[in-house]
C-alpha cells in the first residue's frame, strides 16, 4: 500500500498561533518604547538590553540541556521576553555584570526550577528585579538622567515618584508632557509611556492580551489616587493633576501592559483578570503613597502573582446558556 | 526586661487559650474507630493501588476489620501468606485466592500485523480506540500506546519497542487488576499463575472470522477449533471465532500449542513437545 | 450583524476550492453497503434477507423505537448480505449489502422536478411522512427528524430556524442546495413550519454566501413568515446552540435543556429539501448532496450521491486521492470523522469528504501549555478547556463533571486555537465519554 491514511480526530487544522508567534509579538510590542530608550538614554542601553536577553537565553538553554534534558525549549522566545522585561526594568548605566545576576535569577531561580515556561508562579523579570533591587540597592536606584549625549552616567537623579515621596513635587506645575514621553529619569524602559501604550495598542489588534488587565490596574491607580488626592488637596486640578501622575510615572504601564499581563503569572478569565488588575492597582497605590519604596508596581505583581491560583479555582467564564 | 515579659506573657497566654479551644473540638469532634484498622493497614502492603476494589489500602483493612464474612475481601498484592496473618490476627477464616498473573492476549507484533493507516492522534489507548479501529486491520488487539503501562503501580508492564506490544513482567505482576481495568481493548487478562511463570494461552483477541483475522494478522486465532479437539481437560472453548482456554482448567499439557496453525498459543517456560510422539500417554 | 456571544475562531473557510461546482450526479454504484445504524439512537431493524429483491426506495430496515429511524434501499437489484461490514473507521456494524440491477424505483414516488407548494396535511400527517420516509438531521448529527418535530408535552415551539449557516470550512454541499433548490427548500420549510405549528421561520446563512443570501431573500418574498436572516460569519455557528443564540439571542440552559426549551426548533436546509421531498414527492431518504473538496484534489465536485456508494468511488471521480499519506474526513475539518477504510459507505449524515493532504496532514508538536487563556477566549460554550483536558489526564472525573463537561460540544474550537498545539479535544472528548458514562450509570441506578 503506496499511500497510507494518517487518522487522528477533529479538529484536523489548527489555527495560525503558536508560542513563537505570540512571544514575537511582544516583543514587537516592547520596540517602540526601546528605541525612545535609546533616544533618550543613548545607546549604552542597548548593551544593558543585550546583555540581559544574551544571557537568560543562554541559561535556559544551558538548563534546558544539562539539568532539565528533553527537549530544547528556548526557540520559543520566551526567555527573549524575559530578558528585554528584564533590561527594561534596569537603571540605563546599571553596570552589565549586575544584569547577568538578574538574568540568572530569572531562568535559573524563577522559571527553570518550576519547570520552565508555563509552570513558573512568578514573573522571572520580576523576580529578577526585585532581587537587584534588594541586592544592590545604590545600583538599582541611581537613575541616570535622561540626555541625548551617549551613555548618560554623568547625570544622577532621582525618579518622580522618589520625588513625590520626598514631597519635592509641585503638582501644580509638573512637566507631564515630558514624562509622556521620556524626559524622566527611570528605569529605561518605563520611561517612554507615549511608546509603551502604542506597544499596547499592538498587542490589542494582535489579540495577544485583552484589554482586562492593564485597564483594570490604570483604571484603579487613577481612582485610588483621585481618592487620595481629593482627601488631601484643595483643588480639582490638583487632583486631577495628582491622579495623571501616577498613572505616567513609575513602571505603571510598563508593569501593567507588559509585566502583569505575563501569560503563565496571570489568571485566564475576563473576571479573574480584573481581580487581579484591582489588586495590583490598589497595592501599588498603596505602596508608592505610605510604603517604604517610591514605586510599588513589582512587589504589587508579586504579591498578585500568588493569589493567581485561587483565582484560577472560583472565578470561572461564563457559561453558555447562564443567561436567561 | 519589661519587653521581654511583655512578649512571653501574652505568647503563653494565646497558647493556653488555643490549647483549651482544641482540647474541646477534638473531644466534640472525636470519631470512635477500631484501632484494630491501623494494625491491619500496617499489616497490608501498603501500594494503596486500588487492586482489591478500595480507593486505598486502609478502605480495605476497615471493611477487613468491620464484615463478619472476608471472603470476598483479598489483596493480590500482599497474596496469600499476607491475609493469613490477617486472617489469624482478627480470628476470621482467610480468603483464599490462587495467585494470577496479568497477561497480555496479543500476538500480533509489526511484523505479524502489517500497519495500514498512521494514528497521528494523541498517543493513548483509551484515546486511540475512540477514534477509530487502529493501525492495523485487526480492531481488537494491542495498540501500544500503554495505558497499561501508566496505570501499573509496580512497573509490572512494559511496551516492547521491537514488537510494540504490551508484555508483562511476571515476578512483578501483583494481579491487581489495574492494566486489566486500563485497556479499553480488553486485551490483558488475569490468569492462574503457574510456578516458574509457566503458561498456556490464546494470545488473540480477534472475534473476526478466520480469513478476515488472517489478513489482518499473522498470528491471530483463526478460531479452527483444532486445539479444542487435542485438548482431553475440557479447557478449551470456542465463541465469537476464537479459542480461549480456562487457565483453571488448563493442565499444560502442550498439545493445543502444537496444533494450532497459526502460533496463536502461545507458551511460556516449557519446552515444546517432542513433534513426533502424538498418541502419547498423558502425564498429571 | 449579529452572531453567537461567546467565544468562536475564525478558520480559513477555503470553500472556493468547491463553491462554483454545480451539483452533479454521481453515477450508480455497482454494489452498496447500507449501514443500519446511520443516525443518533438505536440502529434499525433489517427487513430483508439474503436473495430478497429491492426496488430503489423500499424500505429495508424499520426504525426500533422512538428514537430511531427507517432505511430504504438507494438502489434497485438483490440483496447478497446482511451481516458485519467494516464501517469507515474500521470497526465492524451490521450492513446490507445490494447488488446493483438497473435502477427501478418502487411505486407511488413522484419523480417528476415540478414544484408542488401546496400541502394540506395536518402537523401529525407531516410527522408521519417524515418519519417514514427515515430523514435524520443531515448538517451531521444525524438526530432522527421526526423526534425533533414530535414538540413533548407542555412545550411549545415558538420558532423554526433553518441552519443554513454551514460553517465547517470548505464544505459547500448546503450552499449549492440553497442556490439550486432554494424553492424546494422554502417550500419544506413551509412544511416544517406547519409540523410544528409556528408562524415564524429564520433561515440562518453567514454572510461568506452573499449570493445565497440574496437568492433566498429574492424566493422568500412569495413565502408567508420565511424571514432570510445573514449571520457574521464564526465557526461554530452551526452549532444548534449556537445558531439559536445567533437567531433569537436566546441561550439554550445547559445540558439536560434542549432548544425547545427556548422554544426553537432547529433544521438543516439539506433537511429541509429532504422533508419537501418526502412530503410532496413520497420521497424517502436514498441520496444527498457530498462535497468532495480538499487543497490537492484535482477536480473537486458537489456530488448528489446514493447512500451506500464507497466513498472511494467519489474521491475517484474528482482525480483521486493525492500522492503520499492523506488524512481523509468524513465531514469538514474542525468536527469531521477520520477515516481509514476508504471502501466505507457514504451514510446521511455525509455532508462531505475532504482530504487534507501533505503537512497539513499531521499535527503539530504539542509544547508545555503556557496559560495563555485563549482556548477559554474561543470556547463558544465559556468552559475552560485546558482545566478539562488536565484533569481528563488525572482521571478525575468527578472534578469535570463540576466544571460543566457535559456543556461541551466538541467544536474543536479550543484545540484549533491553542499556540502550544496540545491535543486539548482528545481529552476533553475522552472525558466527557467517561462522564456521560458515569452519569448514564448514576442514572440507571436511581
Amino acid at each position: 500500500m503506496a499511500n497510507r491514511t494518517i487518522v487522528a480526530s477533529a479538529p484536523h487544522v489548527h489555527g495560525p498561533l503558536s508560542t513563537t508567534r505570540l512571544m514575537g509579538d511582544v516583543i514587537i510590542a516592547l520596540l517602540p518604547a526601546l528605541a525612545v530608550s535609546v533616544y533618550v538614554y543613548g545607546w549604552g542601553v542597548l548593551a544593558i538590553t543585550a546583555v540581559s536577553i544574551g544571557c537568560c537565553v543562554l541559561f535556559e538553554a544551558l538548563i534546558q540541556k544539562f539539568l532539565v534534558r528533553g527537549k530544547q525549549t528556548v526557540t520559543n522566545l520566551s526567555a527573549v521576553v524575559t530578558g528585554l522585561l528584564l533590561a527594561m526594568n534596569m537603571p540605563a548605566n546599571i553596570p552589565l555584570w549586575i544584569v547577568a545576576v538578574g538574568a540568572l535569577v530569572a531562568i535559573g531561580v524563577a522559571k527553570m526550577p518550576f519547570g520552565g515556561l508555563g509552570k513558573n508562579p512568578f514573573n522571572p523579570a520580576i523576580v529578577a528585579r526585585v532581587f537587584l533591587l534588594i541586592a544592590y540597592p545604590v545600583q538599582m536606584t541611581s537613575f541616570a538622567m535622561p540626555s541625548t549625549e551617549g551613555f548618560a552616567d554623568a547625570y544622577s537623579g532621582a525618579t518622580p515618584l522618589a520625588a513625590a515621596k520626598a514631597g519635592l513635587l509641585n503638582f501644580a506645575e509638573y512637566d507631564a508632557l515630558g514624562m509622556f514621553t521620556g524626559n524622566m529619569a527611570g528605569s529605561f524602559g518605563e520611561v517612554a509611556t507615549l511608546a509603551l501604550l502604542l506597544g499596547f495598542a499592538y498587542l490589542l489588534v494582535r489579540r495577544v492580551i485583552t484589554w482586562h488587565i492593564p485597564v483594570a490596574i490604570l483604571g484603579t491607580m487613577a481612582v485610588f489616587a483621585a481618592i487620595y488626592g481629593a482627601v488631601s488637596f484643595d483643588t480639582p486640578h490638583l487632583v486631577s493633576n495628582f491622579a495623571l501622575f501616577h498613572l505616567i510615572a513609575g513602571g505603571a504601564v510598563l508593569g501593567a501592559v507588559f509585566m502583569a499581563t505575563d501569560y503563565v503569572t496571570s489568571p485566564m478569565t475576563p473576571w479573574g483578570m480584573v481581580i487581579y488588575g484591582i489588586g495590583i492597582g490598589a497595592l501599588t497605590m498603596t505602596i508608592r503613597l505610605w510604603g517604604a519604596y517610591p514605586e510599588g508596581m513589582s512587589f504589587a505583581i508579586l504579591i498578585m502573582n500568588s493569589v493567581v491560583p485561587l483565582i484560577n479555582k472560583y472565578v470561572k467564564p461564563r457559561r453558555f446558556g447562564s443567561k436567561k | 526586661m519589661m519587653s521581654l515579659f511583655y512578649t512571653i506573657v501574652p505568647l503563653c497566654a494565646i497558647g493556653l487559650v488555643a490549647a483549651i479551644v482544641l482540647y474541646f473540638v477534638s473531644q466534640k469532634f472525636k470519631v470512635e474507630e477500631d484501632p484494630r484498622i491501623d494494625d491491619v493497614e500496617k499489616m497490608l502492603p501498603g501500594a494503596n493501588c486500588g487492586g482489591c476494589g478500595f480507593p486505598g489500602c486502609r478502605g480495605l483493612a476497615t471493611a477487613l476489620v468491620e464484615q463478619e464474612d472476608i471472603s470476598s475481601l483479598y489483596c493480590s498484592v500482599g497474596g496469600g501468606d499476607c491475609m493469613k496473618a490477617i486472617a489469624d490476627y482478627l480470628g476470621k477464616a482467610a480468603p483464599v485466592k490462587e495467585p494470577q498473573v496479568a497477561t497480555v492476549r496479543c500476538g500480533g507484533t509489526c511484523e505479524k500485523r502489517p500497519r495500514t493507516s498512521t494514528y497521528a492522534g494523541t498517543k493513548s489507548c483509551a484515546i486511540a480506540s475512540s477514534v477509530y479501529k487502529g493501525e492495523t486491520d485487526c480492531a481488537y488487539g494491542c495498540l501500544g500506546y500503554g495505558d497499561c503501562v501508566e496505570a501499573c503501580a509496580f512497573d509490572a508492564i512494559h511496551i516492547n519497542p521491537e514488537t510494540g506490544l504490551a508484555e508483562v513482567d511476571a515476578d512483578k505482576c501483583t494481579a491487581c487488576g489495574a492494566c486489566v481495568s486500563a485497556c479499553p481493548k480488553g486485551v490483558i487478562e488475569l490468569r492462574k499463575k503457574w510456578p516458574k511463570n509457566r503458561a498456556i494461552y490464546v494470545s488473540c483477541v480477534s472475534k473476526d472470522k478466520g480469513p478476515v483475522t488472517m489478513k489482518a494478522c499473522k498470528a491471530g486465532c483463526i478460531g479452527c477449533s483444532k486445539c479444542l479437539k487435542v485438548c482431553e481437560f475440557g479447557a478449551i472453548t470456542i465463541e465469537n471465532n476464537l479459542a480461549f482456554i480456562d487457565s483453571t482448567k488448563c493442565r499444560l499439557c502442550r498439545k493445543c500449542v502444537a496444533e494450532c496453525p497459526t502460533g496463536a498459543i502461545k507458551m511460556v517456560g516449557l519446552a515444546p513437545l517432542p513433534p513426533k510422539e502424538k498418541p502419547e500417554t498423558k502425564e498429571n | 450583524m449579529k452572531t453567537f456571544p461567546i467565544g468562536g475562531v475564525h478558520p480559513s473557510d477555503n470553500k472556493k476550492w468547491s463553491k462554483s461546482k454545480a451539483i452533479e450526479v454521481m453515477e450508480l454504484p455497482d454494489v452498496v453497503t447500507i449501514p443500519l445504524a446511520q443516525h443518533i439512537g438505536a440502529p434499525a431493524t433489517a427487513l430483508v434477507k439474503k436473495g430478497d429483491a429491492v426496488k430503489v426506495g423500499d424500505k429495508i430496515a424499520e426504525a426500533t423505537g422512538f428514537m430511531s429511524a427507517n432505511i430504504h434501499a438507494p438502489i434497485s437489484g438483490t440483496v447478497t448480505a446482511v451481516d458485519l461490514q467494516p464501517n469507515g473507521q474500521g470497526l465492524r456494524q451490521m450492513m446490507v449489502t445490494i447488488k446493483r440491477e438497473g435502477d427501478e424505483w418502487a411505486e407511488g414516488i413522484d419523480l417528476s422536478t415540478d414544484l408542488v407548494k401546496e400541502c394540506n396535511l395536518s402537523s401529525a400527517e407531516i410527522i408521519a411522512r417524515i418519519k417514514e420516509a427515515g430523514i435524520v438531521g443531515m448538517g451531521g448529527a444525524t438526530f432522527p427528524t421526526h423526534v425533533k418535530l414530535s414538540i413533548p408535552e407542555g412545550k411549545k415551539a415558538e420558532i423554526l430556524i433553518i441552519n443554513g449557516v454551514e460553517c465547517e470550512p470548505y464544505l459547500t454541499s448546503d450552499y449549492r442546495t440553497m442556490l439550486e433548490r432554494g424553492e424546494e427548500l422554502l417550500v419544506g420549510t413551509s412544511i416544517l413550519m406547519k409540523a410544528v405549528s409556528v408562524e415564524k421561520a429564520v433561515i440562518g446563512v453567514e454572510n461568506n454566501k452573499p449570493d445565497a443570501i440574496k437568492h433566498l431573500k429574492e424566493l422568500a418574498k412569495d413565502y408567508n413568515g420565511i424571514e432570510i436572516k445573514a449571520l457574521k460569519t464564526m465557526y461554530p455557528q452551526g452549532g444548534e446552540k449556537q445558531l439559536i443564540a445567533a437567531v433569537t439571542g436566546r441561550e439554550v440552559p445547559a445540558p439536560p435543556a434542549l432548544p425547545i426549551d427556548v422554544g426553537a426548533v432547529v433544521c438543516n436546509a439539506s433537511t429541509a429539501v429532504a422533508v419537501y421531498e418526502a412530503v410532496q414527492k413520497n420521497k424517502p431518504l436514498v441520496q444527498r448532496v457530498v462535497t468532495v473538496t480538499g487543497k490537492s484534489i484535482k477536480d473537486t465536485k458537489n456530488l448528489l450521491t446514493r447512500f451506500g456508494t464507497p466513498v472511494s468511488a467519489l474521491i475517484e471521480k474528482c482525480g483521486g486521492l493525492p500522492e503520499g499519506d492523506n488524512r481523509v474526513l468524513n465531514g469538514g475539518p474542525m468536527m469531521g470523522r477520520p477515516m481509514s477504510n476508504l471502501q466505507s459507505p457514504v451514510m446521511k449524515g455525509c455532508s462531505g469528504i475532504t482530504v487534507i493532504s501533505g503537512a497539513e496532514a499531521l499535527r503539530g508538536e504539542p509544547s508545555a501549555c503556557i496559560k495563555c487563556a485563549k482556548c477559554i477566549e474561543a470556547c463558544p460554550m465559556g468552559l475552560e478547556p485546558y482545566l478539562l483536558a488536565k484533569q481528563s489526564k488525572k482521571k478525575a472525573w468527578g472534578e469535570m463533571e463540576k466544571n460543566d463537561i457535559t456543556s461541551c460540544i466538541e467544536c474543536g474550537c479550543c484545540q484549533f486555537t491553542c499556540p502550544a498545539n496540545i491535543a486539548l479535544l482528545d481529552y476533553v472528548r475522552l472525558g466527557k465519554q467517561t462522564v456521560m458514562g458515569i452519569i448514564r450509570a448514576r442514572n440507571a441506578k436511581k
